[in-house]
């Protein structure tokens, strides 16, 4: 028993799995009873339920919580149950033994540290205890006991445990796993659970408990490279924190890290905390952090963080072993949802190598996997994904299926023959040096006649924008302004094609927006830009792209006027909560508070508006030629 | 430097954050008490000192006095987002109840009204599965019908800390924090983290409250732990089941399975 004011320790976590009424349940149920750990009252309250139904004393019922459970004698559901050994506390995780039952058995299972394999004494090994031992060794389970129970059924015979033991072993040997023991028991009578059995005097072994005893905790992975996948990215203010848990590694502040798949470097700026006195500069594996960076770059959930050494690998197809709970089969084509570590990205069976039969482990080829089978699939991503294999970094290897909202299988990953992607691309540092052109500004301006500038329209969905840049546009062009508009439409089809529409790959959206306006303006256009640029902070960014060639124009309308417009009829859409995150509605438009020029189209007509931007415009970006010949003068 | 309780904690942190990315409109139960407060704790922590999303007391106005007080100070000490959900009497619900049962309904009752108002698509909920052999059977993101009936004969599978988010109109989910968590560890991280509780925990005069509950269906134990390390200590040897005082647990022997498939938390 742990010491009353020592350190508290995590308690183990082991599954108990094998075929049905092999007696796992009734292993648990005494278990906690002969380690004094059930709750007060639970024996007195079993012996009464087992009274009133006339039926033995049933020590499965400490664990079968349901009625119904209690009315068939089944495990429904996987449950958990806390027991204490003199060593330390545990927590069982009991998993039905039932076929269709798989998916709580995995459920249970892919939990644990250790397992404990229950096979009947008179019935030897059986499917399930195959099926079971099999996945215990492909979600990657090395501490497996082996109990054979009801032992009194067989008459406590030395020579029937010798051959189940052998039968057992013999299967475990050929998936590649040796138990850390097998024993004799018998789970009903309590015979080598917490003490020796008098009726088995020819076992020398240890007891259940003093097996048990002997499994060691799994340690967080902090020894291997670091992966940092990110959960959520948060600007509740000023900071833009980086959100997630660290799978594997150390993380340090200082770091260069690198963002995956994308490939780009940034530095890491601070490790944030609530309600610390002290500034953490340190993170492992297994904490749940934030972070901050020292450079502005594009981020969101799903991207991994790892250091510039030791990366993931890049790949958009990928080899998993994995195992199919859907009810329909899974066939080559079929488009499934990936999740992988945070990433959730659409993917298609490209192929199946082979369906594994878990009973004669034999393989053989086939055009679909059926529930409950298990088999090698390849499967192809449309986006690059950031992947470790299993054996590498089990956290990072995992991937889980889905078939629209439910979970369907559930793998683990294997690169042999897949290139890494990573190789020969090359990393996008922030760093770059700009070449010196050997053309300046004032030659192009005086070619063109007039300074490059970016025109920056914001404002609400419907209040006027693209309206007021196409007529703008035509009105500069007139006058003989090399001009152009970047407006949602041309954008988003091509140069920002890769983006939708959460918070962040707006600010991207914008970012990119800002970053080719400045091009276009130092190339001597004059640029249009007509987005709804909501946040003051991406509109700023712009600002500083672009210095000094940068006028913001506030297109001004009242909510209310926007949506009786509602030209794509978005608003009624954002009313009815088909769009998410729309300006105005669901998400904040931040006015400009010190905007260059106002244009208000709910109170002006659409001809004044342009006037007085045309108006501006030849105010502000100066001419270096007196005369600007007008075209079709 | 990393003990249990941090592991137990990031685990907490982790699902929060997942029910933050991927659920919307979110809310989370509070009921003041003290796991319900750890976990409050945690949400702020895990989202840099504020609570994105709104808390629900579920009000059947039967709570002891202490317990609204804590409310009312926390609510304006940490500047919540409450609202709370004034449940329906008692006579409104199914006559043919045990007594104590058909009380702690009329808080399936309100949460079944906060759903349909604010249209909540995940509730998160401060259970935990050493609590009540039912709640150990629970998934950490346990998908729920429009009426809030549990299927507990249909679980989706949950591995690798992949959980379900996602779902057909119609649905809504249970978000569970705490599962993981034990009694002890509760207040072992209390202790650490010097979180407030409702006082009525602590003994006085040879009695504490083990678990917070309606005054009318929630009894409190002999005990003479008058601080926390004290509880520690008790819990440290007891073998008395914590809901022991909770009356709707103990009127048949599938009570609490009626309760809980019907939406109880």
């Amino acid at each position: 028993m742990p010491e009353p004011h020592g350190q508290p320790r995590a308690p183990l976590r082991i599954v108990v799995v094998g075929h049905v009424d092999h007696g796992k349940s009734t292993l648990i149920g005494r278990l906690l009873y002969d380690t004094d750990s059930l709750p007060e009252g639970k024996f007195e309250e079993l012996q009464r339920v087992s009274e009133r139904r006339g039926m033995p004393l049933e020590w499965s019922f400490v664990l079968d919580a349901f009625q119904a459970e209690r009315d068939q004698a089944v495990t429904i559901d996987t449950t958990q149950i806390w027991f204490r050994s003199r060593e330390r506390d545990y927590v069982i995780i009991d998993a039905p033994g039932h076929r269709e039952f798989l998916r709580n058995m995995v459920s249970g299972a892919a939990n644990a540290e250790a397992a404990v394999l229950v096979v009947d004494a008179a019935e030897g090994v059986r499917e399930q205890t195959r099926r079971h031992a099999y996945l215990l060794h492909m979600l990657g389970l090395r501490q497996i006991l082996v109990v054979v129970n009801k032992m009194d059924a067989v008459d406590h015979s030395d020579r029937r445990f010798a051959e189940v033991k052998r039968e057992v072993e013999r299967y475990l040997e050929d998936i590649g796993l040796s138990p850390n023991a097998v024993i004799p028991i018998s789970a009903r009578e309590g015979d080598n659970l917490a003490r020796p059995s008098s009726r088995m005097l020819w076992y020398e072994g240890e007891t259940v408990v003093d097996s048990l005893d002997r499994f060691r905790p799994l340690a967080a992975p902090i020894e291997r490279p670091l992966r940092f996948p990110v959960q959520d990215v948060y600007k509740f203010d000023e900071r833009r924190i980086v959100a997630g848990r660290i799978e594997s590694g150390i993380l340090r502040v200082g770091d260069e890290i690198l963002v995956s798949p994308a490939n780009r470097a940034a530095r890491i700026k601070s490790i944030e905390a609530w309600n610390s006195a002290v500034q953490q500069v340190e993170a492992r594996a297994g904490q749940s952090i934030g972070i901050t960076l020292e450079d502005q770059l594009f981020i969101e959930r799903g991207d991994v963080i790892s250091h510039i050494q030791d990366a993931s690998k890049l790949s958009h197809v990928f080899r998993t072993t994995l195992f199919w709970l859907g009810t329909k089969p899974l066939e080559v084509g079929n488009r499934y949802t990936l999740k992988l570590a945070t990433r959730m990205t659409p993917v298609t069976v490209e192929k199946i190598e082979t369906v594994i039969d878990t009973q004669s482990l034999g393989s053989t080829t086939g055009e679909a996997v059926q529930r409950d089978e298990v088999a090698e699939v390849i499967l192809r991503a449309r986006e690059t994904l950031s992947i470790d294999e299993h054996r590498d970094n089990p956290a990072m290897g995992r991937a889980v299926l889905l078939d629209r909202y439910d979970t369907v299988g559930g793998g683990v990953v294997d690169m042999r023959g897949y290139p890494d992607l990573r190789q020969g691309s090359e990393v996008r540092s922030t760093n770059v040096s700009a070449v010196e052109h050997l053309l300046t500004t004032e030659a192009r301006a005086a070619r063109n006649g007039h300074d490059g500038a970016v025109v920056w329209l914001t404002g609400l969905s419907g209040a006027g924008k693209s309206t007021l840049a196409m007529h703008l546009e035509r009105r500069l062009f007139d006058k003989g302004y090399h001009v152009y508009v970047l407006d949602g439409d041309n954008v988003r089809r091509g140069l920002n094609a890769d983006l939708g529409f959460g918070p962040d790959e707006r600010a991207e959206n914008i970012r990119r927006v800002g970053e080719v306006a400045a091009l276009f303006a130092d190339a001597g256009t004059i640029v249009i830009t007509s987005f709804i640029s909501p946040y003051r902070e991406d509109r700023n960014r712009a600002r500083a792209a672009a210095p000094g060639r940068f006028h913001e124009v506030y297109v001004a309308a009242d909510l209310a006027v926007c949506e009786t417009r509602d030209p794509k009829g978005l608003y009624r859409k954002a009313r009815a909560g088909e769009i998410k995150d729309f300006t105005g509605i669901s998400s904040p438009y931040e006015e400009p508070d010190n905007a260059d020029l106002v244009v208000d189209t709910s109170h002006q007509s659409v001809e004044s508006c342009v006037d007085s931007l045309v108006a501006y415009v030849e105010r502000h970006v100066r001419l270096e030629r007196a005369t600007v010949r007008a075209v079709g003068d | 430097m990393s003990s249990y309780l941090d592991a137990l904690e990031s685990r907490t942190i982790y699902i929060l954050r997942e029910a933050y990315a991927r659920i919307e409109p979110l809310g989370m139960l509070w009921s003041i008490g003290k796991d319900s407060n750890a976990l409050l704790w945690m949400a702020r922590k895990a989202f840099f000192g504020r609570v994105p999303f709104p808390l629900v007391q579920l009000d059947t106005g039967m709570e002891l006095p202490e317990v609204y007080e804590f409310r009312d100070k926390a609510v304006a000490d940490w500047g919540l987002d409450l609202r709370v959900e004034t449940c329906p009497p008692e006579d409104e619900m199914d006559p043919d109840l045990p007594p104590a049962t058909r009380a702690a309904t009329r808080k399936t009752e309100g949460l079944k009204n906060a759903l349909r108002r604010d249209a909540y698509r995940g509730i998160i909920a401060g259970i935990r599965r050493d609590e009540q052999s039912m709640r150990a059977k629970e998934r950490v993101f346990s998908p729920r019908s429009l009426d809030g009936a549990w299927d507990f004969r249909d679980q989706p599978p949950e591995f690798w800390d992949q959980y379900k988010t996602e779902f057909p109109e119609g649905t809504h989910v249970r978000i569970h924090p705490l599962l993981h968590w034990t009694e002890i560890d509760i207040w072992r991280y209390t202790k650490r983290e010097g979180i407030p509780i409702v006082p009525l925990y602590l003994a006085r005069n040879g009695k504490r409250y083990r678990s917070l509950g309606e005054k009318n269906i929630t009894f409190p134990i002999d005990s003479t732990a008058a601080t926390i390390d004290d509880i520690i200590a008790e819990l440290e040897t007891t073998r008395a089941p914590e809901r022991a005082g909770r009356a709707m647990d103990h009127e048949s022997e599938d009570s609490f399975e009626r309760l809980r498939a019907t939406g109880y938390m």
